[in-house]
């Protein structure tokens, strides 16, 4: 995994906008409508979930290689 | 935890902007802009209005000030030239703005008071139900108008500059970091600063307009939103929905604490 996904669940509205502007497909809504990271082995760190997250509820780290 | 939620009020977080508002990413914009300013939460004052857009200033940890309806502009003139060193940024929406308080927009831009507005526009009033707001396009629907809104909307960013404004900007929040330059640039003016931030509202517009997904809606303003420099070149034809962002005016005037100061110099005061 080349990234740090922190999702912060208590400010989740799941309103998808980082689902769809997630260029990996790593992203999706559980069915309580909450974001969940489907496909952490896809994630290429480029921020666009955090840029758009009104809500501040998810963050990307690119991790640093060992 | 990012370096620009000092600026939140932590115990006031998550907000009570419905799923997918774009305000809260408008609102991160306006911290980011703060942040790389260097303004600290001591000499920064955030005034606001009524309505969506002006639940921010609740969730902003400075010294904030929630106003009369409208009426966000004359309270933010009243501290500026209380004390011209602080920095104040005025937080309104698209109804609050060029409705309820058009008069005070054009007359704080003939003034050329040194405030840096920020309108949230979300096209519609969406705290109180989805009424038609003088900023809703034309032929689209609200509560108010089901059939479709008849009447012309304002550019708020042409009033603006015909009203005096020194800087006037637009952005939206698809083009996020866009938007924090846009504001950063508007922080930087001394004198009167606009910036647009065409914002979606999936909930009281959207659903009425066949878009109530809020990625359609953030979709939709990337595909519509053209820079200054490419919409100059655009012929009218194929404007079409499409519209202008980036820096649309910049102008060079005496902004209103130093006009002040003048006359206060004149009459004696200063001795």
């Amino acid at each position: 995994m080349k990234s740090e996904i922190t999702i912060k669940m208590a400010r989740c509205k799941g309103c998808g906008i980082c689902v769809a502007f997630c260029p990996k497909q790593v992203l999706a809504l559980s069915e309580l409508s909450k974001v969940y990271v489907k496909d952490g082995e896809a994630c290429i760190a480029c921020g666009q979930c955090e840029l758009r997250c009104p809500d501040y509820a998810i963050f990307v780290d690119k991790k640093v290689s060992q | 935890m990012r370096s620009f939620e000092k600026y939140f009020r932590q115990n006031r977080l998550p907000h009570l902007w419905c799923p997918g508002c774009g305000n809260g990413i408008a609102m991160k914009a306006i911290v980011q802009a703060v942040e790389r300013k260097g303004f600290t939460q001591d000499n920064t004052v955030i005034v606001s209005g009524i309505g969506c857009s002006s639940r921010a200033s609740g969730y902003m940890d400075f010294d904030t000030l929630h106003t009369a309806h409208g009426r966000a502009i004359p309270f933010a003139t009243g501290i500026k030239l209380a004390n011209p060193e602080l920095n104040v940024i005025v937080i309104t929406g698209d109804g609050d703005c060029t409705a309820i308080g058009g008069n005070h927009f054009i007359h704080g831009a003939r003034r050329n008071v040194d405030l840096t507005v920020v309108l949230f526009n979300n096209d519609i009033y969406g705290m109180t139900g989805g009424q038609a707001s003088p900023m809703t396009p034309l032929n689209k629907k609200a509560t108010t108008a089901p059939y479709g809104t008849v009447d012309r909307p304002f550019d708020a960013c042409h009033l603006a500059q015909a009203a005096g404004a020194t800087f006037v900007a637009r952005s939206t929040a698809y083009h996020v970091t866009h938007l924090t330059d846009m504001i950063e640039k508007g922080l930087s003016n001394k004198g009167f600063s606009l910036i647009e931030a065409v914002v979606q509202c999936p909930t009281a517009y959207g659903r009425k307009n066949k878009m109530s997904d809020p990625s359609k809606m953030m979709m939709w303003m990337r595909d519509n939103a053209v820079m200054k420099a490419a919409w100059d070149k655009l012929p009218a034809g194929d404007r079409g929905e499409k519209f202008e962002i980036g820096v649309l005016y910049e102008d060079q005037y005496t902004d209103y604490a130093a006009a002040y100061e003048e006359v206060i110099d004149k009459a004696g005061g200063n001795k």
